[in-house]
């Protein structure tokens, strides 16, 4: 009986596993499964769907527009192709037949009211640009050959060399312009280097907010774990109570809790007015605590706390108390117990903690909004600015490029040293 | 151990309570010897964990006062104790290697790395798990963990070890072959063990003497034989072992012996070891294995009974009976190869000896 079936089900002669049938076992696993498969995969199919169209799509648009250019080759398609054959290093304008593709391309765009968006488009490399274009506009429709006297003629900046240098070098359909900008570099006639020191704005920003997001999760951390180690320990009657405060600020609106550290930070404000009833500082010294770092710092502080206490709450929940029992019943005292037995069990959550808070943070943007002033203000409102204001989309999505880039840098790096697994919210 | 001084361990009219409103442990007072292996045995929530909790120093004492070799510890931190403990369950630091769990208690005594590693090996070797030094706890097996606890809880050379049910997570089979471990290393070592369990097997197999508790009360601290066998009261009487009970009323007191009436009208002769005097009610205590069901002339007490069921278990015949209106009422047949003519409902004669039935207090 025993060789028959082995003999049905076993290993066959060519050493591969087969089913009672004779088929192959992987293949009557896999065809087993598929119906398996097919059944979770249409289950999730709603929700792939929809982030898909609603956050990957977005995504991948905003990553594209960074380096996206189209708009010159669009506007200006003959000049383009006239200017390739142009040396930008000999010193020598663009030849008559530059100029007179450039009146026709011009001529169109003034029809169809591009010119001044591509103005604005060549102002990021060059300022003075936009007012060019916009100057020139319907007196260049109406030139005469020769083309490059009358440019120069409209304005004589059609005369330097400067400018076709930059419509030259903002030729290609993709550009590296927006990058360099968001991290303060510019190519110019001398090559790729680094803006001004006035005008470099960016890689101070990317700095400030990686240094206050710190600032913000070291102080969570410090915060957060005696309330998460409290929330952990205490009976569960007490403790409940205790988790309703803590999570009572997530039920209150974000732009509420932000308004009321206004209240409270400003210098005719609560803490203020209470230090000076106290007498702990002068009615004249009053502490700057708001539209600054400081009240950056407070606020963003309060706001992602939950966010740091309620992974080291269920860390915490985990490790039974006989651990620090049996560190103490080995003669270790309180703290030895604590920092040997307890604190490295707690890392986990610790990890959990940081890597969320400083995630939330360095892309924050409400609360620096509101009560950064300018000091306190995130690379996430600069993007912002560029979104809404300035419209310089290209710049934003570089900007916001680079903030992801890092986002996922730091999270490989803490996969590295830590190891993702070891990262539980609950 | 009726002497005070020189006890490894005392209790002195400790008491404890949690909510300020009812006693868990009642007026305790214990003397455990140097050497000794104690075991507190009890039903979950007889106070048991408690005293030992009390005597680690995680738990203060509401009233009373411990003793270590004589010295008041109700002060002393339990670090400063002294004293092994091996946990429930087990509480191995993750995060530790098993070497790395050992040289804890040796680390923070400040002992120099030599001397850690020649304790570390002799402690593992004594469990028999010398080559297991490097793995993670989470590497062991249920087993191999629990001797690692014992290990790191003698590797500091304690005189006194508390073991807190440690046994409770292990299969059958592994928690007779650790009794027999514990029992050893216990023999070997000589120091004291002051072990906690719910389970009567582990406490009769491993002690040298058995608290058991009830109520916040020890009940009865005896050798496990005496446990068994001349039970103090119902409780004990129904906690250790196998037992049938027979209520009833006192009708005579001769000597050491007392005549029972039972409700049924049947009149026993038992031990008297806990009655009231004549008419106070009382409780019958009865061994199955005790009572024969070919009773002859030497049992001075016969019985009616009808078989209700048998149950075969091979080294044994398992017979529930009705006896004076108990339908519980065991016997264990030994099964020595002879066919004994047990029916189901079959009324017959049963017989046991005065000495093997003890007359206890009536309230079980």
């Amino acid at each position: 009986m025993t060789s028959t079936t082995t003999d049905q089900i076993g290993a066959s002669g060519d050493g591969i596993m087969r089913a009672a049938d004779g088929t192959p076992l992987k293949r009557s696993l896999a065809r087993a499964l598929r119906r398996e498969k097919l059944r979770s995969f249409l289950l999730i199919l709603p929700l792939l769907a929809f982030i898909t169209l609603t956050f990957l799509m977005p995504i991948a648009d905003m990553l594209f527009r960074s380096v996206e250019n189209g708009i010159v080759q669009e506007t200006i398609p003959r000049t383009v192709v006239a200017l390739k054959d142009w040396d930008a290093s000999s010193g020598e304008l663009p030849s008559e037949e530059v100029f007179a593709a450039f009146q026709q391309d011009f001529t169109e765009a003034f029809k169809n009211k591009t010119h001044t968006r591509l103005g604005l488009r060549l102002n990021y490399d060059e300022p003075g640009m936009s007012g060019l274009f916009r100057k020139s506009g319907r007196k260049a429709t109406q030139l005469e050959p020769p083309y490059r006297e009358g440019f120069i003629d409209i304005d004589q900046d059609w005369g330097k060399l400067e400018t076709w240098r930059v419509i030259k070098r903002a030729s290609p359909s993709l550009t590296d312009g927006y990058f360099l900008a968001a991290v303060d570099a510019e190519r110019t006639s001398d090559g790729l280097q680094m803006k001004p020191e006035k005008e470099r704005i960016y890689l101070y920003l990317f700095w400030r907010t990686m240094f206050l997001s710190i600032v913000i999760t070291v102080s969570c951390l410090l915060l957060g774990y005696p309330i998460a180690y409290l929330l952990a320990n205490l009976p569960l009657r007490t403790s409940n109570l205790l988790m309703i405060l803590v999570l009572l600020p997530f039920w209150t609106s974000l732009l509420v809790r932000t308004s009321a550290w206004k209240v409270l930070l400003q210098q005719q404000g609560v803490v203020n007015d209470t230090l000076v009833w106290l007498g702990i500082i002068d009615t004249t010294s009053r502490l700057e605590l708001i539209n600054n770092q400081t009240g950056t710092i407070i606020a963003m502080t309060h706001i992602l706390l939950p966010f740091m206490i309620l992974p080291l709450f269920s860390v915490m929940k985990t490790i039974s108390p006989s651990y620090v029992r049996a560190a103490k019943s080995l003669g270790a005292n309180d703290w030895t117990a604590f920092w040997r037995v307890y604190f490295p069990q707690t890392v986990p959550g610790i990890g959990a903690g940081a890597i969320l808070v400083f995630i939330l943070s360095i892309g924050y943007y409400i609360t620096p909004e509101l009560v950064g002033g300018t000091s306190g203000i995130f690379i996430s409102n600069r993007i912002a600015y560029h979104i809404s204001t300035s419209l310089n989309w290209g710049l934003a999505a570089a900007l916001g490029t680079i903030l992801l880039g890092l986002v996922l840098l730091l999270f490989y790096v803490y996969d590295k040293i830590v190891g993702i697994d070891n990262v539980k919210l609950g | 151990m009726s002497s005070n001084r020189g006890a490894a361990v005392r209790f002195e009219s400790v008491q404890k309570s949690y909510d300020g409103e009812t006693l868990v442990v009642k007026n305790l007072n214990l003397d455990i010897a140097r050497g000794e292996f104690l075991t507190m045995l009890g039903p979950s929530g007889s106070g048991k964990t408690t005293c030992l909790m009390m005597l680690a120093g995680f738990e203060p004492a509401t009233h009373g006062e411990i003793f270590l070799n004589d010295r008041p510890i109700n002060n002393v931190p339990p670090h400063k104790r002294g004293i092994g403990m091996v946990f429930q369950n087990y509480a191995l630091f993750p995060h530790m290697s098993v070497a790395e769990n050992l040289a804890f208690p040796l680390q923070v005594r400040g002992m120099d790395r030599s001397e850690q590693e020649r304790r570390i090996k002799r402690a593992l070797d004594m469990v028999e798990l010398g080559r297991f030094g490097s793995r993670r706890p989470a590497q062991l097996s249920g087993g191999q963990q629990q001797r690692v606890a014992v290990a790191r809880a003698l590797v500091f050379d304690p005189e006194l070890v508390l073991m807190d049910e440690p046994l409770g997570a292990l299969d059958k089979q592994l928690r007779e072959q650790m009794q027999y471990e514990i029992k050893h290393i216990h023999e070997n070592l000589g120091v004291s063990i002051v072990y906690v369990t719910h389970d009567q097997t582990e406490a009769l197999t491993m002690s040298d003497r058995v608290a058991v508790f009830n109520d916040g009360v020890i009940q009865q601290l005896s050798a496990p034989d005496v446990l068994y066998e001349n039970p103090q009261n119902s409780f004990v009487a129904q906690f250790i072992g196998e037992n049938n009970k027979l209520t009833g009323e006192v009708t005579e007191m001769n000597g050491g012996q007392c005549k029972v009436r039972l409700e049924d009208g049947t009149e026993l002769v038992a031990d008297a070891v806990n009655v009231d005097g004549v008419g106070g009610k009382t409780t019958i205590s009865l061994r199955p294995e005790r009572i024969e069901v070919v009773p002859t002339d030497q049992h001075e007490n016969h019985v009616e009974g009808m078989v209700e069921e048998l149950i075969y278990l091979g080294d044994h015949i398992r017979v529930r009976m009705k006896v004076a209106g108990n339908d519980e009422f065991i016997v264990k047949v030994r099964n020595r190869g002879e066919r004994w003519d047990l029916e189901q409902g079959q009324t017959r004669t049963i017989g046991w000896s005065a000495r093997d039935c003890k007359a206890l207090d009536a309230v079980a």
